[in-house]
């Protein structure tokens, strides 16, 4: 199988470059990953992130022969030859397939993503019908992979602004949670041209999400209810 | 050489749920907290626990910590420690309402209250009919609570070294634990983190064996530090096999399949666990279903072309429970097993999943080790909670559910006694000027040029040979063979050497002291796995097939100096209930 991958270390490289590279083996059941593994192998100093191996932890998101997706669940029967890798787009690359992700950390962190409710805490669970906890299916099984941001173009002008598609899903995730008692604060906080607005329904991310989320829809809920409160 | 140095009044290496539940402790006390972790926190590996966390809450049916506390010291095969026990299944419910009022989005009752479900080895009334215990959110329970704990942090405004290595523990001359080395992977640099408190959360280390359900990262790194340190790891030889990883892949199928009525099948289609376990039949403890499900096999009634596997069959349970409640196995399914679970069976087999031992603590935390005074005398400074610790609150086996809980329990008890250390000790000791040498030099070996073995070469024949040599059955002469083995593989380390030798996010030089790590956990484990001649829990010995309480019921210490044991006494007496004595264990 062959393998053109993009290669920069700042240490010792000018720019970047892509490098091609061969493995001796079948597609099979393998995933992306695993190969990638074999290729480490080979090459020690291939550098990416990895931790679960089976799409939970969020870690190894790169540019898949043009597509955003996570490495460990792409199988390699899926791919054209030669596999191209390259780090997910419109973040900094700290070194060949590693991204700096502060930028969509920090968008993350400013949408406040954390339950607010100062009312008494009662001895018991605060209750909730399985209806209202309906409500957070498809929203609290993001990951933080970035696949969905890094495919926006709005994210790549303003990623200091636009919070982007994964802090939008999650400002709705506390919003449609009927235990969050701070939604009129979460919309003061998006009601902006750029924190919100930024997203013109593209769908890229949609596209990109390998969890099947859709951060559009959420984003589109929230535009819902500011034009609610405004009539 | 000079290393910065920055100075917190405790130091948390590790972010999964245990070193983040500890880290919001000790934030509601004001103190200055830094947590260390070598990946973005919510990459641990508590993001992959599926099935839920044990609560005696008696939502769907009548439950007691007391009844809970029973199965947990039985599925222990009676090596679990009965005061931590105590104080984990009482403390149980606490810690899940906590969980819920940080936010996270338990699945709800039709009375609003938290969804519950069946797992293995939890009974009513002391073995009675299957308890229904289990708190869980879908089967993505681990990923819910890691983020939520994660959140509440933010919240917490908690001091972040995120992708961060932790090198070595630096200590003095008495002991005392006076902080850790870390390795900054994007820039390469060392930083000296000064701490009066030392909490090591650096979880499990599954990948000493070739198949495991464990992440990558779960390279025993907190373990390694101990042993370097001098001090002993506890119970290593027992490794929980989860029955049902996917085959090929290893990827873990939740145990919260059988608990929604899952099975699992022959290739005759026969339920076989019905011979082994009458009562509990699917939802038997792990390490006796294993067992069952490795004898199938070896009988020669496994499934697939090489009969060595067997079926998880849920197809009965109908698209809607799937769909719903076990959404998240369906995508793995379809995923690393190419089947529809709605449709088909999935083929598992049994599959290293979890570390019962680990570094000795008592039930606040404290790493504690035989000294003048004692067999648990606590190493001034030092924690550990998780599945780097032993407690032992799971013994020989632990009970599906229960490690979430570990979690949770021991982070906040060890950060409440990390509260009271610290206004004991209100300054910091002085560092001995080479204090951190141990660290430093050991940093520098991999900067060694000129060739050498691969670090990957040596780490794959470690694991391959964990596999052959300490599996779900165990045996003298193979056991005997291996620890040989494990200690010619180990030898050929000093001579490994890196081609990487860049500073900038170096993840080979991370490969290379994780490796030096799982060799101190390997060796660890198949030396007390080749010196206890018993079965108990999870560590199966052919040739000593029985339990055997009047030589065996206390727990294993290894030294890495001269590969030296020690044991240690079972705490048997509870906190304030009446103690579970030894008997024979059926499901």
């Amino acid at each position: 199988m062959r393998f053109s991958i993009y290669r920069y270390n700042p240490d010792t490289d000018a720019k970047p470059r892509m490098q091609d590279y061969e493995l001796a083996i079948e597609a099979g059941d393998m995933m992306l990953l695993d190969a990638m593994l074999l290729l480490k192998d080979q090459d020690d100093t291939l550098s990416f992130r990895r931790s679960c191996r089976e799409g939970v932890c969020g870690s190894d998101a790169m540019n898949i022969n043009g597509f955003n997706g996570l490495a460990c669940v792409t199988p390699l029967s899926s791919l054209k030859q030669p596999i191209t890798l390259r780090p997910l787009p419109g973040l900094p690359v700290i070194r060949d397939l590693i991204v700096d992700m502060e930028q969509f950390y920090h968008q993350y962190r400013s949408i406040k993503p954390y339950l607010i409710n100062e009312e008494p805490e009662p001895e018991i669970e605060r209750l909730q019908s399985p209806e209202e906890r309906a409500e957070l299916d498809g929203l609290y099984e993001c990951i933080l992979c970035a696949c969905c941001s890094t495919s926006c173009p709005s994210f790549w002008w303003n990623p200091d602004k636009f919070v982007g598609p994964a802090g939008l899903l999650q400002a709705y995730r506390f919003i449609a949670d009927s235990r969050d008692k701070a939604t009129r604060e979460r919309l003061d906080d998006l009601e902006d041209p750029y924190r919100l607005f930024r997203c013109h329904s593209i769908m890229n991310c949609v596209a990109a999400c390998p969890k099947g989320l859709n951060p559009t829809l959420a984003i589109g809920r929230i535009k819902e209810l500011l034009t609610k409160r405004t009539v | 050489m000079a290393v910065a140095k920055r100075t917190f009044d405790a130091v948390i290496i590790g972010g999964g749920g245990a070193g983040l539940r500890a880290a919001l402790q000790l934030a509601k006390s004001d103190l200055k907290v830094a947590l260390v972790s070598k990946v973005f926190p919510t990459r641990s590996h508590t993001v992959s626990a599926q099935g839920g966390i044990a609560a005696s809450l008696g939502n769907v049916k009548e439950d007691s910590w007391h009844w809970h506390m029973y199965d947990t010291v039985k599925g222990s095969d009676y090596l679990g420690d009965q005061d931590a026990i105590e104080f984990m299944c009482r403390q149980a419910n606490e810690a899940v309402i906590e969980l819920e009022h940080f936010g996270m989005p338990f699945d709800r009752l039709p009375d609003g209250k938290i969804y519950q479900r069946p797992f293995g080895g939890m009974t009513q009334n002391y073995g009675g009919d299957p308890a229904i215990r289990t708190c869980a959110v879908a089967d993505r329970t681990g990923h819910a609570m890691l983020h939520t704990l994660y959140q509440r942090n933010v919240a917490a405004k908690t001091h972040f070294f995120e992708e961060y290595f932790a090198v070595d523990l630096v200590t003095d001359h008495h002991g005392y634990t006076l902080g850790v080395v870390i390795l900054n992977l994007q820039t390469g640099e060392p930083l000296f983190i000064e701490a009066r408190a030392t909490i090591l959360a650096t979880g499990g280390a599954g990948r000493i064996f070739a198949a495991t359900t464990n992440a990558l990262i779960n390279t025993g790194d907190g373990l390694g530090m101990v042993l370097r340190a001098g001090l002993p790891l506890e119970d290593m030889e027992f490794w929980q096999f989860h029955p049902t990883g996917i085959h090929g892949a290893g990827v873990l199928v939740t145990e919260g399949v059988r608990g929604e009525g899952g099975y699992l099948v022959n290739k005759d289609g026969e339920r076989f666990m019905e011979r082994y376990a009458p009562n509990a039949k699917d939802l038997a403890s792990r390490d006796v279903v294993s067992r069952a499900m490795a004898v199938e096999i070896h009988e020669g009634r496994g499934c697939g072309p090489k009969a060595d596997h067997v079926y998880l069959k849920l197809d009965h349970l109908g698209p809607e429970v799937i769909k719903s409640k076990l959404p998240g196995i369906r995508e793995l399914s379809l995923k690393f097993a190419h089947v529809d679970p709605i449709e088909a069976p999935i083929p598992v087999v049994p599959t290293v999943h979890y570390m019962m031992g680990g570094i000795p603590t008592n039930l606040h935390g404290q790493v504690v080790a035989p000294t003048r005074t004692g067999p648990e005398e606590a190493i001034p400074g030092l924690y550990a909670i998780g599945e780097c610790a032993c407690v032992s609150v799971h013994g020989a086996n632990r009970l599906g559910s229960n490690s979430l809980l570990d979690l949770i329990v021991f982070g906040r008890a060890a950060g409440n006694r990390v509260i009271d250390h610290l206004k004991e000790n209100p300054f910091p000791r002085p560092v001995p000027v080479d204090a951190l040498d141990p660290a430093l030099s050991r940093l520098a070996r991999w900067d060694r040029k000129g060739g050498g073995e691969s670090v990957s070469a040596i780490r794959e024949d470690l694991r391959q040979t964990m596999q052959r040599h300490c599996g779900v059955f165990r045996a003298a002469e193979v056991l005997k063979e291996g620890v040989a083995k494990v200690k010619a593989i180990a030898e050929r380390l000093p001579h490994a050497a890196l081609t990487d030798h860049s500073k900038t996010f170096n993840t080979a030089r991370i490969e290379a002291l994780e490796l030096e790590n799982l060799m101190g956990v390997a060796l660890a484990t198949i030396v007390s796995a080749e010196a206890r001649t018993e079965s108990r829990g999870a560590h199966a010995r052919d040739d000593h097939p029985q339990r055997d309480d009047r030589n065996w019921l206390k727990h294993s210490l290894y030294y890495a100096e001269d590969h030296r044991l020690d044991y240690k006494p079972v705490r048997l007496k509870p906190l304030t209930v009446e103690s579970f004595e030894p008997k024979a264990r059926s499901y």
